[in-house]
């Protein structure tokens, strides 16, 4: 009988410290899978991560579901991409969402463009006769690995900031990101090397962190402007442009329709690479490492196969 | 600044390797060093004397060194060999904390027989602007005015406090009530060029139940997976034909209860309840509205910019209460609903149809108005109905425009028929807003 009290309160014991345990995790909302799965590399066991948008729909398109109020009631952190990438949903969601640490300007709000590198940074006048532009820079920044590395670091400290108690273990389990990062780019840059310079045609201007990162030079894009669909016109504007340069490559995000692309790819004798600007794009793609090895092993072939 | 960092660093390393070279050597290299640090001194001095405006300061490095937390940058100051700043951010800075403004405007046409509701050939029916702004950390504040041809109108003002304990929201100023779904949507969302008959007989058409006042509401506890909020709303009590305050303690109140659960990632569906209650302005007594609406959603996530589905349906009953007293029954209750369907199919292209079916009092106003008289014919408590059906086809040049065209077929009350077609086109100019849900 003792033995058994014995073990029952073990077992209450144990499963209080599990209740408090989870108590204390902090619990993390990112904006989008990269965020998400940056977050899990710094945070692991400490934290709950979850993100809004899926890694294979248009992050600038998506919907404000009620149903994200309800894990953004509960966040103690909210992680942003920022630079209007969320400007058609976000906004309504952090309103509505009755939680105080996470409205803009809190504690618990980080918008992770302060912290990256960030190219395509409108000069002079910007007007929507440009299209859907984003006005404060390129949001689509965390397609260069050294940005998930600045990305990985603030969260770093965010969450010491938040949790001191963990920081060490914040600082240990960065470090050795850092150094999987570290080594995991060396062999992607290896396998880019030799395509370093080639020159490629994008649909959307997703991807100038990652062709600056890898060295590929983007020439021209499917869409005649950022947001607007491809025309006839400029679908031929692009097929010439891609004769004259030899250029044979077309990088497209999962999200958008093919039927240009391909029409291009298959005028100019090129290929059509669907490119994932995302984790999550594709089921086994399910963290930041895994989404570079999938881009980069899918870049190598197809630069193999229009050699 | 990195050069009187560097000399000493570089002495330090020359003292280091060469400890066996000729010291004199050693020496006149020093002093050469010090001549130049004289030199980069005086040049400095000459830049501070020139007004700030006249530097040239070298930009922020584009590649940051990695990040440190904010505060700990702030306390810090500026890192040693960073670029000297000099000077303020500007009085343009000040201008960042302006609010969001946006233009909306939305011109319609009308072609063919309007019937009892002509409305205008061609209007420019609403210019909408809209001031959007974090007042504190406590609240942010939404301005909606809407300027029609002649007149101007403050759709809605109000302050929501957005940092309130138990997950509580509370809304303050003018705004629309949450009594359904069309009554809460500005016209630029809407699905259609108009609003369905039940809207135009019973909830005062475009104007609405939009009244000043508090709203308060909460995310309710629910099985997992189920958003569940109420909302209750306490407003001044005046809606043009359907509540009216003639005292303080006139004020009317709206209690919405929304339910919403996703089926799968790509459907969802939204069911509600709403009840309004408020003086009659045809009688010293209370007359009530009652509704129920109902919301599915179909996007596949991986093509949601090319496909999607929403069908809506509204049902409204209304208890008003008639005066003066001509007969045994001064109360109506009229009843209407509308069912609609929405399909993209394709990134610019929407399909639509409506179909609406609304009674109405037989003298009671209606918003745009009946052009016939009450029918004194008929006892005051009569009740005609109105049936509409229409199609829509709308195209979204981009996200900032669109065009829209909606043949209407509406059979009133009083035996007219109007065929009419509707077209409008909206734009948007300024702060990018939220897309509808």
């Amino acid at each position: 009988m003792s033995k058994r009290l014995f073990a029952s309160s073990v077992l209450l014991l144990t499963a209080a410290a599990g209740i408090t345990q989870a108590a204390s995790k902090l619990n993390v909302m990112t904006a989008t899978q990269d965020l998400a799965s940056l977050a899990r590399e710094v945070g692991g066991d400490l934290i709950n991560a979850d993100s809004i948008a899926m890694g294979y729909q248009d992050p600038h398109f998506v919907e404000p579901k009620p149903s994200f109020l309800l894990k953004l009631q509960k966040a103690d952190l909210l992680v942003v991409v920022g630079l209007q990438l969320e400007i058609g949903w976000l906004p309504p969601l952090i309103t509505q969402s009755r939680n105080s640490k996470i409205q803009v300007g809190a504690p618990g709000y980080l918008d992770m463009s302060q912290s990256c590198q960030i190219l395509e940074i409108p000069t002079g006048q910007v007007t929507r006769a440009m299209g859907d532009v984003h006005p404060l820079g390129n949001p689509h920044y965390w397609l260069d690995p050294d940005n998930g590395r600045r990305i990985a670091k603030t969260l770093a400290a965010k969450l010491s900031e938040m949790q001191p108690a963990n920081a060490a273990a914040f600082a240990q389990r960065y470090a050795d990101f850092d150094k999987r990062l570290a080594a995991a780019e060396k062999g992607w840059e290896a396998k880019m090397a030799p395509y370093r310079g080639r020159k490629v045609v994008t649909y959307h201007r997703s991807w100038p962190n990652f062709c600056d990162h890898f060295g590929l030079v983007v020439v021209d894009y499917v869409e005649p402007k950022p947001g607007i669909p491809p025309s006839p016109v400029h679908t031929l504007e692009v097929i010439n442009t891609m004769k004259r340069e030899g250029i044979k490559l077309i990088l497209v995000e999962p999200y958008f329709d093919l039927r240009a692309p391909n029409k291009i790819a298959q005028d100019v004798g090129g290929q059509v690479a669907v490119l994932l600007p995302s984790v999550g794009g594709v089921k086994q793609v399910t963290d930041y490492f895994q989404l570079f090895d999938y881009d980069i092993n899918l870049l190598v072939s197809l630069f193999e196969k229009v050699k | 600044m990195r050069v009187f960092m560097l000399v000493p660093a570089v002495a330090a390393l020359f003292a280091a390797q060469l400890p066996a070279q000729d010291t004199t050597e050693l020496l006149n290299r020093m002093k050469a060093m010090e001549d130049r640090i004289r030199a980069l001194e005086a040049e400095v001095r000459t830049l501070k004397a020139q007004p700030p405006g006249t530097v040239a300061v070298a930009a922020p490095a584009a590649a940051p060194a990695l990040p440190t937390a904010p505060v700990e940058a702030a306390a810090q100051g500026p890192p040693p060999g960073a670029p000297l700043t000099l000077g303020g951010a500007g009085p343009a800075a000040a201008k960042v904390l302006n609010p969001d403004i946006s233009v909306i405007g939305d011109f319609l046409g009308a072609a063919g027989n309007g019937a009892n509701r002509g409305t205008p050939s061609l209007q420019m029916h609403e210019s909408e602007v809209g001031f959007q702004e974090v007042i504190d950390p406590y609240a942010r504040a939404d301005f909606f005015i809407s300027f029609g041809e002649q007149g101007v109108n403050l759709e809605e003002g109000y302050l929501t406090f957005t940092a309130l304990p138990a997950g509580l929201q509370l809304k303050v100023g003018k705004m629309r009530a949450a009594f359904g779904k069309v009554n809460a949507l500005h016209n630029h969302v809407l699905p259609w060029t108009d609003r369905p008959l039940v809207s135009q007989n019973l909830l005062s058409g475009e104007d609405g139940i939009d009244d000043a006042g508090l709203s308060l509401s909460r995310i309710l506890p629910a099985p997992k997976g189920i958003f569940l909020e109420g909302t209750a709303q306490v407003f001044r009590g005046d809606t043009d034909g359907v509540f009216q305050a003639d005292k303080r303690s006139h004020v009317s109140t709206v209690g919405h209860l929304r339910l919403y659960r996703d089926l799968n990632e790509s459907t969802n569906i939204d069911l509600g309840g709403s009840f309004a209650r408020g003086h009659s302005p045809w009688a010293d007594a209370w007359n009530q509205l009652y509704g129920a609406d109902a919301t599915l959603r179909w996007k596949p996530l991986r093509r949601a910019i090319y496909h999607s589905f929403v069908a809506r349906g509204e049902l409204i009953w209304a208890r008003t209460v008639l005066a003066p007293v001509r007969s045994n029954s001064p109360i109506v209750t009229p009843f209407g609903f509308y069912v609609s369907g929405e399909y993209q199919f394709a990134r610019r292209w929407f399909l639509g149809a409506r179909f609406d079916r609304s009674q109405r009092g037989n003298c009671l106003p209606t918003n745009p108005a009946t052009t016939t008289a009450c029918d004194t014919r008929l006892p005051l408590n009569a009740l005609l109905q109105d049936t509409g059906g229409s199609l829509l086809l709308t195209y979204w040049p981009s996200e900032f425009s669109q065009i829209r065209g909606q043949l209407r077929r509406t059979r009133y009350g009083e035996g007219l028929t109007a065929n009419e077609l509707l077209f409008q086109f909206q734009f948007s100019m300024g702060a990018h807003g939220a897309h509808p849900f």
